[in-house]
């Protein structure tokens, strides 16, 4: 099977976009920081959404682009789909 | 040192486009405005429908808008027509478009005796200017004379990935050749405005980001929307988007790297070259409309979900990283950066691509908008009307 293609955008990114969808219980290469790491998918992900790269508490700020893009309202597992239902945005998101 | 074919005016800009443009004044006079206008080649009319009965600031708006069309450097020559007595008089915007330099004629619907007779004696005036148009060549001008508006709608996942990122080189490109690179659209910098005003030349420039971006999120607020559910959008969010921040992020890619060297109110001209900001809503068409006012000769779009949208006088160059899109809406899209987000072309590659292609569009190449003779407008206001 081609190997699925998923891009993290800077180093500080605790979440990565999968540019194909991701069949929930497969595993998947992901180079992050130069060397690659395998991630079990334990939720399907549609193409252009995210996946998370590590497990992100209840409250923790959501890393793209290196930035804030929102906070965690439950926790996230490592290879989770993160979108709408377990990221929420700001209020004055971005600024610490 | 790079060069686009365009068109020299009287007041040192130039334009990419050589139109005769039609104003109606008011909303009463755009039937007869557009009467006048059709079947001429290189005519177009502003479908404008205020001019009467705005509040407060919206006059000022809608009067700087349309006199900021009429003296577009797009524009050779301009008719405007009023109906007599509306608030904003034919003679009035007249005089703001003469006042930049530009040729200018005005009828009034009242004083000519109706409908029929000031279409008769406006279609003498068009076909007239369009004579004196056609005797205008294009001729080598500097690629520093472009006003670049950016913009980006029905974003997706593959909007802040490939197609905002190349749009930002193409932007530092321009700004490298001494070129004006507009970012607009408020409320999708939010999350994402710290950034900005870090980039601003000046610590009056970053503290209006600032106060802009909340502007609007306060103003939203007090009409009883949280502009963070409004948006991302339905579309957005089936497109992988999930937050403000997030769209936002992505946002800002297509202004590149640049300082920010001004902010600027709607429809306002700027003063500086190089990357400049204009406070403007997040509405497709109204951010479009303000930067043309504004002086944009030409407009970079990107889209993930794919749009249609153009302007009546400033080429609209639309791109997509969205194969699907591109594929559907060929007759819409007019660049493919595909070959960026799968990794087989570099940033470079593709960010010189689009400032080529801003190069032949300002030198005459007709875009999609164009093609379809799609001509949106539509001029932000504050208030109701009365």
């Amino acid at each position: 099977m081609r190997q699925a293609k998923v891009i993290v955008i800077n180093a500080k990114d605790n979440v990565a976009t999968a540019l194909d969808r991701l069949e929930k219980g497969t595993t998947v290469s992901i180079n992050v920081k130069g060397h690659t790491e395998k991630i079990e998918v334990l939720s399907e992900i549609p193409k252009g959404h995210k996946v998370a790269l590590k497990a992100i508490a209840k409250g923790e700020a959501v890393i793209k682009y290196g930035e804030t893009i929102g906070r965690a309202v439950s926790r996230i597992a490592r290879g989770e789909h993160v979108h709408i239902h377990n990221l929420t945005s700001g209020p004055r998101g971005g600024r610490a | 040192m790079t060069t686009f074919q365009g068109y020299r005016r009287q007041d040192g800009r130039a334009g990419t486009r050589n139109h005769v443009l039609v104003i109606p004044s008011v909303g009463c006079s755009q039937v007869c405005a557009q009467a006048i206008a059709r079947g001429f080649r290189g005519a177009v009319c502003l479908p404008n429908v205020f001019g009467c009965g705005q509040m407060g600031e919206d006059r000022a708006i809608v009067r700087r808008t349309l006199a900021g069309f009429g003296a577009n450097p797009n524009v050779f020559s301009v008719l405007i027509v009023g109906n007599g007595c509306e608030e904003l008089s034919a003679g009035e915007l007249a005089g703001d478009i003469a006042r930049a330099g530009k040729p200018v004629e005005a009828l009034v619907i009242q004083e000519a005796g109706g409908t029929r007779r000031t279409t008769a004696q406006g279609r003498k005036v068009v076909a007239e200017m369009l004579r004196q148009a056609a005797r205008l060549g294009r001729e080598p001008i500097p690629a520093g004379a472009l006003v670049l508006g950016t913009e980006c709608g029905g974003s997706d996942y593959t909007s802040g990935l490939a197609s905002n990122p190349a749009l930002g080189f193409a932007s530092d490109m321009l700004v490298a050749e001494g070129g004006t690179v507009i970012l607009s659209e408020t409320p999708e910098i939010i999350g994402a405005e710290h950034l900005l005003a870090a980039r601003a030349r000046t610590k009056k420039t970053a503290r209006q980001i600032i106060d802009v971006a909340a502007w609007w999120e306060q103003r939203a607020i007090a009409s009883g929307q949280n502009i963070r559910e409004s948006n991302p959008a339905p579309g957005n969010i089936a497109g992988g988007i999930s937050t403000l921040e997030e769209k936002s992020l992505g946002c800002i890619y297509k202004a590149g790297t640049a300082p920010l060297e001004e902010l600027v109110g709607y429809a306002s001209r700027p003063a500086k070259k190089g990357l400049v900001y204009m406070d403007t809503p997040a509405h497709d068409i109204e951010q479009l409309t303000g930067m043309v006012a504004g002086g944009a000769q030409i407009v970079a779009f990107t889209t993930g979900r794919g749009t249609p949208c153009g302007s009546p006088v400033a080429p609209v160059i639309k791109i997509t990283a969205n194969r699907q899109t591109y594929l559907a809406m060929r007759d819409n899209i007019d660049m493919d950066m595909d070959r960026l987000l799968k990794g087989r072309e570099t940033l470079a590659q593709a960010g010189k691509r689009i400032f080529d292609e801003i190069i032949a569009v300002a030198s005459g190449k007709l875009t999609k908008a164009e093609k379809l003779g799609q001509g949106d407008f539509a001029i932000f206001k504050m208030n109701p009307d009365i």
